[in-house]
């Protein structure tokens, strides 16, 4: 923890100092008649993240801070074995959007996440990945009228069967 | 006894049968909208404005209202079960409710959350019946550098007031707002902060985008990785009596909440720009403010989940008055009911409330019916949405990820929002473990496009001159004691210093 905390710092601190260059691009100060310009404003916030970033780490330095006086590791097996799996899964999920389509998508997730995360029976898991990504399109094509991605062209007759039933 | 006489016709008005249907219908479809993650208020009432062209204007408006009311109900409901404020107005009662529902009483902070915005709904209503012509010149008197002190102060109750590491709380502040700069600079309109170059940050990062990323998925990680994936802390029992100790319970310990974000709410409300999302958050820190146990808050306080809930809908009935009696629009919300009042022939201004008065006070009957419509449906639900806590977290777990996914698409339409969404929630999730709070980065960036035009307009003003915050007469005091809060930990580290140097 001792060593993340400090790493942490520098790595937000580097972001704090790659949004100050960032806002440079707008004036950063004070223009007659108009103000302050553009960039003033996150140039300042930026500034401020950084000095943050340096009492966070005088904290640390000082051991003033619970993670800065911790020898335990951030996370264990466990830990990452979360991160990786239910994290990834969401990366995973997001990444399958563009091909079978957001429903497609939601039905794939729960069934990895049903069967495999959380073993729970075929058939529950069958019937929640089919019977909630039905529900979202009525909801959110029929009721809402909001579209969502639909994938690869392979997903179209899937579509033009939902389409029939909502129009 | 005027204002009684329009009253009692107004309330007559709204209780013809095609309204009386029209709030029944509004109110439910909003409460339902309202707790879906991703989308609010906007949304419903966005979406339902064209079916509104098939009712004459007094009915139409009243249904729109009707939504909103609902939504504000119902944003406290996914705040709550599931951890994500469904709209920017939810937000606060995110940090009260969700702890009472992972201690397992979740009932008693939705029926705290459904009386309190009873209350908050009412107590507007009346203020807006005796006072709206009044309110609104007051209002009108806010100019730049008094919404900006106000913003100042909302900033400055979290840093005064969070028992957080107070580096973090700052630097979580400065993140969100640089976060809002992101896009086009709305004064000049110049591409600003495109960060590494990337097209899809030239529209902006949306509040919801990191708001589902920081509860929806970062939050969840953290939650199953610290409980190991076995989640007991839910309490799922229902009955009917539950529910009136619950309503008792949370008579007892939220109606201090509940009065100062009543009165609050509607106060920030009314004021031009402001809405219910602002009157929410400081309605929380004044009410942490002045609470003798504000230990208690961010750890299931029922008052910390009043005084959102009362606020936020105070405020948006407070938001109304500008919008009728001026023509300004005091939420995104009453931006597009203001639209839908021009598409029917309607001018908004000092002159409706002579020329339409049949109109206004036909909608300000709406408002109390709306109210009472809104309290009973919700509580009527609240055993179906303590139901959802009853799955087993595995089911629980990859439905919320689903949601924040699916409704984060909803609330952005863009991919690029996704993958922010998913990056943002893994920062969070490592963020969260070093105790950096991100609470205060939600609010930032929510407050962010408020706070940036209304400052570079005060310097404007004062041709740099920052005193103008500290010259002015409503600004001033407001500004003063936003530093003070801000100089508050500090404050208490010397006089702590100051008493061990003399023991």
């Amino acid at each position: 923890m001792r060593q993340g905390e400090i790493s942490l710092a520098g790595i937000l601190a580097l972001f704090s100092l790659y949004l100050m260059w960032k806002s440079t691009e707008l004036p950063i100060g004070y223009i007659r008649g108009q103000g302050p310009g553009g960039g003033f404003w996150p140039f300042w916030l930026s500034v401020g993240m950084l000095l943050s970033c340096l009492a966070i780490a005088w904290n640390w330095w000082r051991g003033k801070s619970p993670a800065a006086l911790s020898d335990e590791p951030l996370m264990d097996a466990f830990g990452w074995r979360t991160v990786l799996f239910v994290g990834g899964g969401v990366v995973g999920f997001v990444a399958m959007i563009s091909i079978v389509s957001m429903y497609g998508a939601v039905a794939l997730f729960l069934i990895y996440y049903l069967r495999f995360l959380g073993r729970h029976s075929w058939l529950l898991t069958l019937a929640i990945a089919v019977v909630l990504p039905v529900a979202l399109f009525f909801f959110f094509e029929g009721a809402m009228q909001i579209s969502m991605p639909q994938g690869l062209p392979f997903t179209q007759p899937f579509f033009d069967v939902m389409y029939d039933i909502i129009y | 006894m005027e204002v009684l006489s329009f009253l009692a016709s107004g309330v007559l008005t709204a209780l013809e049968p095609i309204n009386l249907g029209l709030i029944l219908i509004g109110v439910t479809v909003g409460l339902f909208i309202g707790a879906m993650p991703g989308l609010g208020s906007v949304n419903g009432v966005a979406i339902l404005l064209p079916i509104t062209f098939l009712v004459p204007p007094a009915s139409a408006i009243i249904f729109l209202a009707a939504i909103y009311y609902g939504a504000m109900y119902g944003g406290a409901i996914s705040s709550v079960t599931l951890g994500i404020p469904g709209a920017s107005t939810a937000v606060a009662t995110t940090f009260d409710g969700r702890p009472l529902a992972l201690q397992g009483r979740a009932s008693l902070a939705l029926v705290t959350a459904a009386l309190a915005s009873f209350v908050g709904g009412t107590v507007a209503t009346v203020f807006f019946s005796l006072f709206a012509p009044l309110l609104a010149t007051v209002a009108l008197n806010f100019g730049p550098p008094e919404i900006f002190a106000l913003m100042l102060l909302a900033f400055a109750t979290f840093v005064g007031l969070g028992g957080d590491d107070i580096p973090k709380t700052i630097f979580s502040i400065c993140f969100g707002l640089v976060l809002a700069t992101v896009g086009f600079d709305t004064i000049s309109g110049e591409p600003r902060l495109v960060l590494f170059d990337i097209q899809g940050f030239l529209r902006g990062i949306g509040f919801i985008v990191l708001a589902i990323g920081v509860y929806g998925i970062g939050e969840m990680l953290w939650t199953i990785e610290q409980t190991r994936g076995e989640i007991t802390t839910t309490n799922p029992k229902m009955t009917v009596k539950g529910l009136a100790s619950d309503a008792k319970e949370a008579v007892r310990r939220g109606w201090k909440g509940t009065w100062i974000g009543s009165l609050l709410g509607f106060f920030v409300g009314v004021l031009p720009a402001a809405g219910a999302t602002p009157g929410s958050l400081m309605s929380y820190g004044v009410a942490k403010m002045v609470s003798k146990t504000p230990e208690e808050y961010g750890h299931g306080s029922p008052d910390g989940v009043a005084a959102p809930e009362a606020a936020n809908n105070s405020a948006s009935t407070g938001s109304m008055l500008p919008m009728l009696t001026l023509g300004i629009p005091g939420s995104p919300t009453t931006a597009i009911l203001l639209g839908g009042m021009v598409i029917w022939g309607l001018t908004p201004g000092p002159r409706l409330f002579i020329d339409e008065s049949e109109f206004v006070w036909g909608l300000i009957g709406s408002f109390y019916i709306s109210n009472l419509a809104a309290v009973l449906i919700n509580l009527a639900f609240i055993p179906l949405f303590v139901w959802m806590l009853r799955m087993p977290f595995t089911i629980l777990a990859p439905l919320i990820f689903v949601l924040s996914i699916v409704g984060g698409f909803a609330a952005s339409r863009s991919m690029h929002d996704l993958w922010l969404i998913v990056i943002f929630g893994l920062g969070a999730f490592f963020m969260r473990k070093f105790d950096y709070p991100l609470a205060p980065a939600v609010l930032a960036i929510v407050l962010g496009p408020i706070a940036e035009p209304t400052l570079r307009q005060s310097l404007l003003l004062s041709s740099g001159d920052p005193a103008i915050f500290f010259t002015r007469p409503i600004a001033g005091p407001i500004t003063v004691i936003a530093i003070i809060l801000i100089l508050l930990p500090a404050i208490k580290l010397l006089r702590r210093k100051g008493r061990v140097a003399t023991s």
